[in-house]
């Protein structure tokens, strides 16, 4: 490969080591200090990629974070990353890289038939054309993804790591340019602890490509020469290769640092992550985020070969590339005179410099008049040409006096590179985000920072002062005022001279008139990356959108990967003038984080995996169910086992031999997972008739109690056992999931609404193993195990509860049942629980004792009719539409309370919790389906309830269902049918929701 | 992100609290005697303001008590902090 762009001098690359790398499967080098985009340009690479919509071959136009065009997957793997800028990636050994865009590949290009189709395919086409029918969309959007294309993620396990800090700095500083660099200096020199955030390899920021002395010193020296004494303080932190992502609330920033991309896959020290998210709270915040140059728009704008300025002065003073043979530079501005400068000075042929303004700068004027090139000023460059490798010409024209129309055609001039300059757009992002409101400088014409809201201030470039002079002093006073109000007075920094040239105003410039050259299809782009042209603004304008916000979203503008750092400000610029309005009017889009894109790995950082992202709660006695072999649901962070399959059986198989081994023999369940909340206080058995729907006063120690606790709209929210331990002190216990929110709940009444009542809670869920013994044997094995008390029905009733000893642990007992058998509730301390069990399994060996699990729980529950909240609730469900009238209160009040007399939850048409038993026994519902009632009914068929919960029931041999229908408490002994997916109807007969046992005699026996 | 000041525990980040939406919105004594309008306004309606709110929130990853805040909706600064049963500072409410 040709390396014929390269520079002979110059330059912050290293000539004496080569770096090797592919691009689209070919071999090529480069050097330290190259970015991929500055080497593959150095070895006359000119094309980098096809557009999005219309597929026309592109070029590179920046050199930082605002480039469109280059987008590139680089590495392999599971290391591989998708959609970075060309112009960011720095080289390392063996670096390979793709277009994202470019299928099959970037000299033929399916897609790029598009082009031809343009005019058909005009703003909003995708949405107009494929959306109707709407179901269609999800054919054709497949095809549509796969033609545009932006990269592939990992298929393969990310092999690095990433990580997060927490930091806290008096001043933050957003930019490491001439402005940063004093306002870090200035608040250094006050003792400040300063945090200096730098988005490129080294800092310096535009003085990498300026050639301007700095009191003597060239930009490196100076830049040098700063850092050094800045990395001399102690309290001073300067992050090179990361970027201030996100600016929120209350001064807290986001800051995305890159550690090791630069040296490749598996080349950095490894204990190194790849990346790191900074999460930084600062005191205050200096913003010296500079500028970004603005395109010019005229027609084929998106030429290979069309620069910015700014960027083929870097490439040429920072990368030492000349981006071809011959330039010309189309500008408003006095900037693009550099561009020309640079070129000249590289070696290149600079055959025009066509700047819309009649009167460009003197300065720059006798700058370049050392060179010979032609200038022309008061004409425009309203369209060029292209061939194969990209730019071929251009065309000038004359301008009229105003600059809206094209009065002459001037001539044709051949060049492979176009500088254009349209201006430079403050990088006003991180303000906005700070909840700042960027107002129009017309004067200026961009958008500058407005009033800040949050502790931070703009300087330099980015507040729209764009001479060195005033961004050094503009840094300093940045600087040294965020130190002292901060708490560190007395910062300082001289300023150094600087030999600039006098600006000349440029002239505002949104749209060149179309040229001799141009046919129909016009096209002046706007938006590189989305193919938004200038007349999309415009259509979208004539169809009726007015707020920059909606031609935003119909037209794409601003939507890619670069977020509109291009392209933007001239589309608004654009739909103002379409409308008659003044840019500020019309206002810019909303920035918000991120800035540039941010990897899912830095995101996630180490939080990642089952066992990271959310903690996982184990009972006591885990271990034991894990080499039973059950298999264990998710409930809340709970483990909890589901089933314990013997060899060779399905569920189906476990859960029934479970269920009747319970009913007919001896069952145990682990129940350690129920929420317990101790709750202790004189007022204790008050705030319980707060809480709950029925009465507490009556409820002596030793005396348990069944509770629903209701929001204050009315509705089911919690349900438990809770158990009088003493005068003044309770047990109670929530579900397993709603632990949390419950302590929660009573915390806020009592600190709250309530804080004259004494008394305390105290979470004691994971204090207690619990294990539920049940089944006609219970007592048997108890008594096996060894038990201190009388465990008779009289001595120990139903609903009692009665500290003493089993197998010689101190537990307490209860008698309660959720299985509806009778059952001993048996609770010692945690971490004897696992001893218990195992020898309550011992003892209950002769009558074949079986754990079970949570299925096995819910059938022999649902056997009985017991409910469960959050289940056959779903918090729009009463007391009373359960059926449960009984344990709702008449005499006093409780939360929510009053709602249960509101209109809504009086009706008598409300859904009730009854019982189903499909006419074929054999066939279970699923749970969720839908109840109608008849087989046949005229569209829309109204639903009248569905199924909450549903099981074959192996005691009964047949199937039950509990489930929610309209008025289904007068509806008993009637008919109802669910439609299920597979097209089926089944009929079910509504009963009683207790299927089993209603008398409880098993349970109270 | 919100850097929030427990009147307990100090200043936090907002990742600690809970929000508990507006605050002094007191709990009637006798809701059996209140009409159905009455008791919907307790129950569903709520200021929305712009501008300065009063809220609850809770330091449910740090003490787990509930407190008041005086926050602007629009700017998000934090006005004030203060206990429950406490007046907010300013004769405000």
């Amino acid at each position: 490969m040709s390396t014929a762009r390269r520079l002979q001098r110059g330059g912050l690359i290293d000539r004496s080591r080569r770096i090797r790398f592919s691009f689209n499967g070919k071999d090529y080098f480069g050097h330290p200090g190259d970015t991929l985009a500055s080497a593959l340009l150095a070895q006359g690479v000119r094309i980098f990629g096809r557009s999005f919509k219309y597929h026309r071959p592109r070029g590179i136009v920046g050199a930082g974070a605002e480039e469109p065009n280059a987008l590139v997957q680089v590495g392999e793997g599971g290391f591989s990353t998708p959609n970075l800028k060309a112009t960011q990636v720095e080289l390392y050994e063996g670096l390979t890289a793709r277009t994202v865009n470019g299928w099959p590949n970037l000299a033929f290009d399916i897609g790029a038939i598009n082009n031809r189709l343009s005019r058909l395919l005009p703003a909003g086409f995708y949405y107009k054309t494929f959306m109707w029918p709407r179901s269609a969309w999800m054919r054709y959007e497949r095809h549509i993804r796969r033609a545009a294309g932006l990269g592939h993620a990992p298929s393969l396990p990310d092999p690095d790591h990433y990580d997060k800090r927490h930091a806290h700095f008096d001043v933050f500083i957003a930019g490491g340019g001439p402005t940063g660099l004093t306002a870090a200096l200035g608040a250094a020199r006050a003792g400040a602890r300063v945090l200096l955030v730098d988005e490129q390899t080294q800092l310096g920021g535009s003085l990498l490509f300026s050639p301007v002395l700095i009191g003597g010193r060239t930009g490196i020296e100076w830049i040098a020469e700063l850092e050094a004494e800045l990395r001399s303080f102690p309290e001073v932190t300067i992050l090179s290769r990361s970027t201030v992502t996100g600016y929120y609330d209350h001064n807290f920033l986001v800051v995305n640092q890159r550690r090791t991309d630069h040296v490749g896959p598996g080349q950095a020290e490894p204990r190194l992550t790849r990346e790191r998210l900074w999460r930084v709270r600062a005191k205050q915040v200096v913003i010296a985020t500079g500028a970004i140059e603005r395109p010019l728009v005229f027609d084929a704008n998106d030429t290979p070969g069309v620069m910015l300025g700014s960027a083929v002065s870097t490439y040429i003073r920072r990368y030492a590339v000349s981006p071809g043979r011959s330039g010309a530079v189309f500008t408003n501005n006095d900037s693009g005179y550099q561009s020309a400068l640079d070129m000249a000075s590289a070696g290149m042929e600079v055959r025009a410099i066509v700047d819309v303004r009649k009167r460009p700068g003197a300065d720059v004027l006798a700058a370049v008049s050392t060179y010979d090139i032609p200038i022309y000023q008061g004409y425009a460059v309203p369209s060029v040409q292209s061939g194969l490798q990209g730019l071929k010409r251009i065309e000038i024209a004359k301008l009229s006096p105003c600059g809206e129309d094209i009065v002459s055609h001037k001539g044709l001039v051949d060049c492979q590179v176009l500088a254009i300059s349209g201006g430079w757009s403050p990088a006003v992002h991180l303000h906005s985000q700070s909840g700042g409101r960027p107002r129009y400088d017309a004067l200026k014409a961009c958008f500058v920072p407005g009033r800040p809201v949050q502790a931070e201030r703009s300087a330099g470039a980015c507040a729209g002062s764009f001479t060195l002079t005033a961004c050094l002093r503009e840094g300093a006073d940045a600087g040294i005022s965020a130190a002292a109000q901060s708490g560190w007075p007395g910062g300082y920094v001289d300023i150094p001279a600087v030999e600039e040239s006098v600006q000349a105003p440029l002239q505002p410039f949104w749209e060149v008139p179309a040229g001799a050259l141009s046919g129909n299809g016009v096209k002046k782009f706007l938006d590189f990356q989305n193919d938004t042209t200038a007349s999309d603004i415009r259509l979208a304008a004539r169809e009726g959108y007015r707020s920059i916000e909606h031609v935003k979203r119909y037209t794409a503008l601003g939507f890619g990967t670069d977020q509109g750092k291009l392209g933007n400000i001239n589309g608004l610029a654009i739909l103002a003038k379409t409308l008659g309005k003044s840019p500020g009017e019309v206002g810019t889009t909303t920035f918000r984080p991120n800035y540039t894109p941010v990897t899912f790995g830095t995101v996630a950082g180490r939080t990642l995996g089952e066992q990271l992202f959310d903690p996982v709660r184990k009972t006591a006695i885990h271990a034991w169910h894990v080499r039973r072999g059950a298999s264990f649901e998710n409930v809340g962070q709970w483990k909890r086992p589901w089933f314990y399959p013997r060899d060779g059986e399905d569920m189906h198989a476990a859960v029934n031999r479970e269920c009747l081994a319970t009913r007919n023999g001896v069952g145990v369940l682990d129940a350690s997972t129920l929420g317990k909340i101790d709750i202790r206080g004189p007022d204790a058995a008050r705030f319980l008739n707060l809480l709950y729907t029925n009465n507490w006063d009556n409820l002596q120690p030793g005396r348990c109690r069944y509770g629903f606790m209701l929001g204050e709209d009315g509705m089911v929210m919690d349900d438990g056992v809770t158990t009088c331990l003493a005068p003044g002190h309770f047990l109670m216990t929530t579900t397993t999931g709603g632990a949390a929110a419950v302590l929660t709940w009573m915390e806020r009444w009592l600190q709250t609404e309530w804080p004259d009542l004494k008394v305390y809670l105290t979470s004691v869920t994971d204090q207690w193993s619990v294990m539920s013994v049940a089944g006609p044997c219970a007592r048997t094995v108890l008594q096996r195990v060894g038990c201190d008390l009388d465990l008779g029905g009289d001595a120990f009733p139903f609903m009692s509860m009665q500290v003493g000893q089993v197998a010689g642990i101190p537990a307490r007992i209860s008698r309660i049942s959720f299985s509806g058998e009778l059952a001993f509730e048996i609770s010692v301390e945690a971490n004897q629980g696992l001893a218990l069990w195992e020898t309550i399994m011992v003892a209950g060996r002769d009558y074949d004792i079986t754990p079970y699990g949570t299925e096995s729980m819910h059938v022999l529950r649902a056997e009985k009719g017991y409910v469960i909240v959050g289940q056959d609730t779903d918090g729009s469900v009463t007391p009373m539409d359960l059926g449960m009238d009984w344990i709702v209160s008449k005499k006093k009040d409780f939360i929510g309370k009053r709602s249960l007399s509101r209109s809504d939850t009086e009706r008598p048409n409300r859904k009730q919790l009854v019982g189903l038993k499909t006419q074929d026994p054999s066939r279970v519902l699923p749970e969720g389906a839908q109840l109608v009632n008849s087989r046949q009914e005229a569209q829309p068929v109204p639903m009248i309830g569905h199924v909450s919960s549903s099981y074959f029931s192996a005691n009964l041999g047949r199937s039950i269902a509990l489930a929610l229908v309209k008025g289904g408490l007068s509806r008993m002994g009637g008919t109802i049918y669910a439609h299920l997916m597979d097209g089926s109807v089944v009929p079910a007969t509504i009963c009683e929701p207790v299927f089993f046992d209603p008398e409880n005699q098993r349970g109270k026996s | 992100m919100l850097k929030i000041e427990c009147p307990w525990c100090g200043e936090r980040d907002q990742e600690e609290f809970q929000y508990g939406g507006e605050a002094h919105i007191v709990r009637p004594e006798r809701p059996d005697t209140l009409t159905d309008e009455q008791w919907a306004d307790y129950l569903f309606n709520r200021a929305n303001t712009k501008g300065v709110h009063a809220e609850q929130w809770c330091h449910g990853a740090g003490c787990r008590r509930w407190f008041n805040v005086l926050r602007d909706t629009v700017s998000y600064v934090i006005v004030a902090v203060y206990r429950p049963g406490e007046n907010p500072p300013g004769g405000g409410e």
